[in-house]
């Protein structure tokens, strides 16, 4: 028997899909062939807040090729109320029902649907389309909304208020060395590369199957029902390939609402993409405002957490993040105070981005830390670990595991971090002054109930499928990977089904759950066909494996082969053969179980990092090279250590974007967003990247999930941005305090003669 | 079907173009105001090349013309008569892979995928202009290629393995 | 993007005739133009594609100069040997420009008649004076960061994007056209104009005028130059302030300067008084401040973009240090030299 190389989990293979992705095959939602297909371009409007005064189509009507206009004025009907248009993950309000009526509520707002032959008939025609408002006061500065911060009632289901203990206030007044600073944070959007995008495929008995760019295709098939009146049964959205999303994708975005309004009005296949423009018209990270006082013992001790934040939402909708909090958890300290609270802009609803609410809380949190070792005179690693704490400090609950410690050691000693020379401006070579920054990541292990289908037929050949997404996350890989493991196949001789509403449930893919849990959902559904097999095998005549429990044997190279002796074992093929089965199908749900609830209350589940970074700025310019990364995580059992290695890789440059880079201007007398493509929003380009060394520490814990995995989709942006900040301190002497930090914030004469 | 389509105006005449896409002559009617990317993408069912913005700013529908790399959303159809076109369909020669393709394949050069193909036909062009040689000039000259999933280090190492693997063999046919 | 006519055009008289039809649009690399056309800025009734008139060569002047064809790309006249050997500066600033991408398709004569990146000429539901005469200049007041810090008018406070264009301005180059009225030379000083109250006017071309060459005189700065951009991301991104500078030394003094600022104005920025100041003076960062402070005579910002009066200062003296001391700044190493 040929010694097949390890597959299961924990090895790196190269991503099961790729060979679609580098030959062009793999298909996104705007990408598949429709006979007879209607191009819909939605038209955007101008205002910021007010009515539709007129609508005037008649001359995009005139276009040939053009077949309808859709506006508020023809819409087909849709759900009046607000609960039919709330989808899974939506937070609290009502949420934005496109030409439901004359009301403008955002600029950029879509206000028509141009449906025609062709893309270019339809993109002409809905440049034909002009519209007159009437307008509202508006306000989309976040600084004056500050007057307007409030505290809903109602809070979203994902939100965790946080707890104070002690007296913060108190402490901090007689504290020894204090350190007390506001931080801003600039909007940003997603701009996953494939702009959001569905293709309605219209069946003559009025059931669709829906190509949708969307991290959940059963939370937009139960909206797409839920909207329209439809049965779920007639609507099946699917989502094979996921062009990035970041979060955009979470909630159905409006050219799905359009495309299937369309579709079911004219009875037609119709496809939307929205322009680049238009991605900046819904889902966006908040802009965000926080302070953090931090008092503490001449020694470094902490004494004293003050965090207080405020984010941006809608009018109509009530966005929020935990912001605040990560802190509070990670710190020992006694007296710790958090406070909260959100402010309504006249934009789209912000959403969940990379890490909602840590990127943001985190960042700034472990920018004041670097404030407070400066203030206390201590090196900034050395002082993150004099406050270190074993357990969550703001809900006093052991952690499952936390190898934050051996993080810090090997980050450390990876980057060189004893070489660091303590104070700003001490490091320069050239014209460039050098700094070293520390920071912490922190971010939520979590699991959500996943279902799975695991289908092995005669020859060997195994499917496992779930509605789960992969939206660039390596789901495919890990659900491969994991199946082939649990029955000792080759990679090869194992399909991957995602990506349809038609599958096994599985929640949207985000929050770093979705390897947790539908590996486990996997692993169960496959453990279920192993344990038949091996019944079949055991009932064999003659069979080699005797009366073999699951405890006594393993799978491996498509046999089932006895612990105790090698040479004692059975084809998977053979015992189907042998049994006359065609296939062997089980779908399994995993469930943190009773027990896993009851130890979710009791312990704390997260993933931590930290992060060092080097940048390079020159001294009479500003001009800044984030030069090294290294970024050593802690975050469980680690699947596909290649895979996973890119999901660091990726969060650290969206940090480095975060820190330098990104932000979205609006013109508050337009109330529009202005730096609306890709030229003008910047993201980091290959040049702005230099060497990322990414780290996984050893962290063994059996409890937190049933795979002891932890997730990786977010982690790797949290501590990027504000170890590039601190690092920034540290080469000029400068604190900038809002992010990003372009070129003109480094630009002071008192700093940079 | 809705009601019959208007006859067209002769101001909407398609004109006839000759493209080889892939190897293959193809002899189009398409109208003027067609781009490349939209009459690969919607037309030729070519949905390897992707649009990432539709406007010369990310580099997502990077096409190579006569061997040299371009946008292709910015490009009119019948601008590029009688030019060769490869897209990423064309790349691979049947079922065995352009080196580039295996690269990005083996070093996890790409995460969603959506930047792929323009990535790889972009270091096809770096390739075939011969001017980039070390890591940092790599770096510079796929810099007209956005990757929101932050695979640029990654990138950066598919395309060394290919460039030095030409380097090498370029020394050994000296 | 709206309907239009599409005529090839196979020879320069005949390119220039058929821009006789009323608003037609030459159409060259079309990496800005088309992307116009998508944003329904540009909306020509005609294009003619005078990719094929053959004006893509690089060839030798009589008088020791170089002409540029219009339609060679950015990419090869960047990569052209006698560009490389005598006008460095001038390869330079097209590699620090755009992406290779979009060197290789756009060519000389489309790079000078780019437009402006303005995010309110390019949004047409903001009132634009260059889009829309007549209709308010947006950016007075508005998102500024990225505009114009000298040269500007109450009409308009655009820049001129281009990285080749403030090389082209340091060279002395001179632009052939061809028009209706036959041929001429315009002079690239003259080239690009301000905004005035006719910022919908981006140039001093005539109605009909195709660019046929660039030409370059034979002066050689190839020893002593530097094209130093400074924008918000390491690369593919417009120059929030470039400086072109281009010295002949004659010893530790400077014989002859050429000095052109990108990303601050209407037009690649000149004053003779900044290059005049240095003429025969020793390199030094006095004589280095003094001919910025020249350069930015009248610099005014307008809220966002005030930060680019004392970048640019800080620019300029870098750039006329790395040209003086012979170390040009690398569009591939990102440390400043």
């Amino acid at each position: 028997m040929n010694i097949m190389q390890n597959v299961g989990i924990g090895s790196a293979i190269n991503r099961v899909e790729g060979l679609q992705k580098v030959t062009g095959r793999a298909r996104y939602a705007a990408e598949h062939p429709v006979p007879g297909l209607l191009y819909g371009v939605i038209v955007s409007g101008a205002i910021a807040k007010g009515r539709i005064v007129e609508i005037d189509e008649a001359a995009a009507r005139a276009v040939p090729g053009v077949v309808e206009v859709l506006t508020h004025r023809n819409r087909p009907h849709i759900a009046w109320f607000d609960r039919s248009h709330r989808d899974m993950v939506a937070p609290p309000g009502s949420p934005f029902k496109a030409l439901y009526d004359d009301k403008i509520l955002f600029s950029g707002q879509p206000i028509a649907l141009v449906l025609a032959e062709s893309f270019e008939t339809a993109r002409y025609a809905a440049s034909l389309v002009s519209a007159t408002y009437e307008t509202e006061p508006y306000n989309t500065d976040f600084e004056k909304a500050q007057s307007e911060r409030f505290m809903p009632r109602k809070k979203r289901d994902s939100f965790h208020p946080p707890k104070s203990r002690g007296d913060a206030q108190a402490a901090y007044d007689t504290a020894s060395v204090k350190v007390s600073a506001e931080y801003h944070l600039a909007t940003e959007h997603h701009n996953p590369m494939e702009m959001h995008a569905s293709t309605v495929i219209w069946e003559d008995d009025g059931t669709i199957t829906v190509h949708d760019k969307t991290q959940g295709p059963q939370n937009v098939r139960d909206y797409l029902a839920s909207v329209f009146g439809m049965s779920a049964k007639s609507v099946r959205v699917v989502n094979a390939f996921v062009g990035g999303a970041f979060g955009s994708g979470l909630r159905p975005q409006y050219q799905v609402y359009l495309a299937v309004m369309a579709a079911r009005m004219l009875k037609r296949s119709v496809r939307v993409v929205m322009t680049r423009q238009q991605m900046f018209t819904h889902g966006h990270r908040p802009e965000a405002l926080q302070s953090v006082q931090l008092g503490a013992e001449k020694d470094g001790q902490l004494t004293a957490i003050l965090n207080s934040a405020t984010t941006s939402t809608s009018r109509y909708e009530n966005n929020m993040e935990d912001v605040v909090i990560w802190g509070l958890m990670n710190y020992a300290c006694e007296n710790a105070s958090g406070e909260y609270a959100i402010a309504p802009v006249d934009t789209a609803t912000s959403s969940d981005m990379r890490a909602p609410g840590a990127a943001t809380g985190m960042t700034f949190f472990e920018m004041a830390m670097d404030e407070m070792a400066y203030a206390a005179g201590i090196d900034p690693l050395e002082f993150r670990l004099k406050n270190y704490s074993e357990t969550d400090q703001m809900n006093g609950t052991p952690f499952t595991s936390k190898a934050l410690r051996e993080a810090y050691a090997a980050g450390a000693e990876a980057f060189g971090w004893s070489r660091r020379s303590a104070s700003p401006r001490s490091m320069k070579e050239g014209k460039e002054l050098v700094g070293w920054g520390v920071a912490t990541g922190m971010w939520d292990a979590m699991f959500s109930k996943t279902s799975a289908k695991a289908r092995l037929s005669a020859n060997g050949h195994l499917e496992v499928s779930s509605a789960a997404s992969d939206i660039g996350t390596g789901t495919y890989t890990v659900m491969a990977q994991t199946a082939a493991g649990a029955l000792g196949l080759p990679v090869e001789q194992v399909t991957v089904r995602l990506g349809d509403s038609s599958l096994p449930i599985a929640p949207v893919e985000g929050g770093s759950w979705m390897a947790a849990s539908v590996g486990a959902a996997v692993q169960q559904a496959c453990d279920a066909v192993a344990e038949k097999l091996l019944k079949a095998a055991t009932k064999l005549e003659a069979s080699p494996l005797g009366k073999a429990s699951l405890e006594d044997v393993r799978f491996s190279d498509g046999c089932i082969i006895l612990r105790e002796d090698t040479s004692r074992g059975v084809a998977i093929t053979d015992v189907m053969r042998a049994a006359g089965m065609d296939t062997i199908e089980v779908e399994e749900t995993a469930s943190g179980g009773i027990s896993g609830m009851i130890s979710q209350m009791r312990k704390s589940r997260n993933t931590h990092s930290a992060v060092f970074v080097e940048v390079r700025v020159d001294e009479e310019l500003g001009v800044v090279r984030v030069t090294r990364v290294v970024n050593a995580v802690a975050a469980g059992r680690i699947i596909n250590p290649k895979t996973a290695r890119s999901q660091i890789l990726g969060g650290v440059v969206m940090g480095i974007g975060m820190a330098l880079h990104e932000e979205s201007m609006i013109d508050h007398r337009l109330g529009r967003f202005m730096n609306h493509n890709y030229a003008e929003y910047h993201v980091p380009v290959n040049a702005d990247i230099g060497s990322i060394d990414v780290i996984f520490v050893d962290e063994p814990d059996p409890e937190v999930t049933p795979l002891g995995v932890k997730g990786l989709g977010e982690i790797g942006i949290v501590g990027t941005a504000g170890a590039v900040a601190n690092a920034i301190y540290h080469a000029t002497g400068r604190r900038v305090r809002s992010l990003p930090i372009t070129i003109d914030k480094l630009l002071d004469s008192s700093i940079m003669p | 079907m809705p009601d019959a389509v208007p006859p067209a105006p002769a101001l909407w005449a398609a004109t006839p173009v000759t493209l080889t896409i892939n190897g293959q002559e193809r002899l189009l009617k398409v109208e003027p105001w067609v781009t490349l990317l939209d009459l690969l993408r919607d037309r030729e069912d070519l949905t390897g090349t992707k649009k990432g913005c539709d406007h010369g700013q990310c580099g997502a529908c990077t096409v190579l013309v006569d061997g040299r790399r371009i946008n292709s959303c910015l490009k009119l159809a019948v601008s590029l008569d009688g030019a060769s076109i490869t897209t990423i369909e064309g790349l691979a020669d049947g079922e065995r892979l352009d080196p580039l393709q295996q690269a990005f394949m083996d070093h996890d050069a790409f995460q969603c995928g959506y930047c792929t193909p323009g990535q790889i036909c972009s270091a096809k062009g770096l390739l075939n202009e011969g001017q980039a040689h070390t890591r940092e000039e790599v770096k510079e000259m796929m810099s007209g290629n956005l990757c929101r999933c932050g695979a640029y280090t990654n990138i950066v190492d598919a395309v060394m393995e290919v460039l030095n693997a030409r380097g090498k063999l370029a020394e050994a046919a000296e | 993007m709206n309907p239009f006519t599409f005529t090839r055009a196979g020879s320069v008289p005949e390119a220039v005739r058929a821009m006789g039809t009323p608003q037609a649009r030459y159409l060259a690399g079309g990496t800005n133009l088309i992307d116009l056309m998508k944003e329904n800025v540009e909306h020509p009734a005609a294009l003619v594609d005078i990719n094929r008139l053959g004006l893509g060569d690089i060839e030798e002047l009589p008088n020791g100069g170089l002409r540029l064809g219009a339609l060679a790309s950015n990419a090869d006249t960047a990569r052209h040997p006698l560009v490389m050997k005598r006008y460095p500066l001038l390869a330079s600033a097209i590699l620090a420009g755009a992406s290779p991408q979009l060197r290789n398709a756009a060519t000389n004569g489309g790079n000078l008649n780019q437009r402006t990146r303005c995010y309110y000429f390019y949004d047409t539901a903001t009132p634009c004076n260059k889009r829309n005469p007549g209709s308010g200049c947006s950016a007075i007041g508005g998102v500024n960061r990225i505009h114009a810090i000298l040269g500007a008018s109450d009409s308009c406070i655009a820049t001129h994007p281009s990285d080749m264009c403030v090389a082209l301005a340091a060279l002395d180059a001179v632009v052939q056209v061809t028009g209706p009225e036959g041929e001429r030379e315009i002079p690239f000083a003259e080239y690009h104009r301000l905004p005035g109250n006719t910022p919908q006017q981006d140039t001093t071309l005539r109605p009909g005028e195709l660019v046929t060459a660039i030409d370059l005189p034979a002066e050689d700065f190839s020893a002593h130059y530097t094209y130093l951009k400074l924008r918000d991301r390491l690369s593919y991104a417009f120059a929030l302030v470039s400086v072109a500078v281009a010295l002949r030394m004659d010893g530790d003094r400077i014989a002859e300067a050429r000095l052109a600022m990108g990303g601050v104005a209407h037009k690649p920025w000149r004053v003779p008084d900044a290059e005049q100041v240095l003429k025969g003076q020793q390199a030094s960062a006095e004589n280095f401040a003094r001919a910025a402070e020249l350069l930015l005579q009248g610099a005014k910002g307008q809220g966002e973009n005030n930060f680019k009066i004392g970048l640019a200062r800080r620019a300029i003296r870098r750039a006329l240090w790395q040209a003086a001391v012979g170390t040009p700044q690398s569009q591939t190493d990102k440390r400043i030299a």
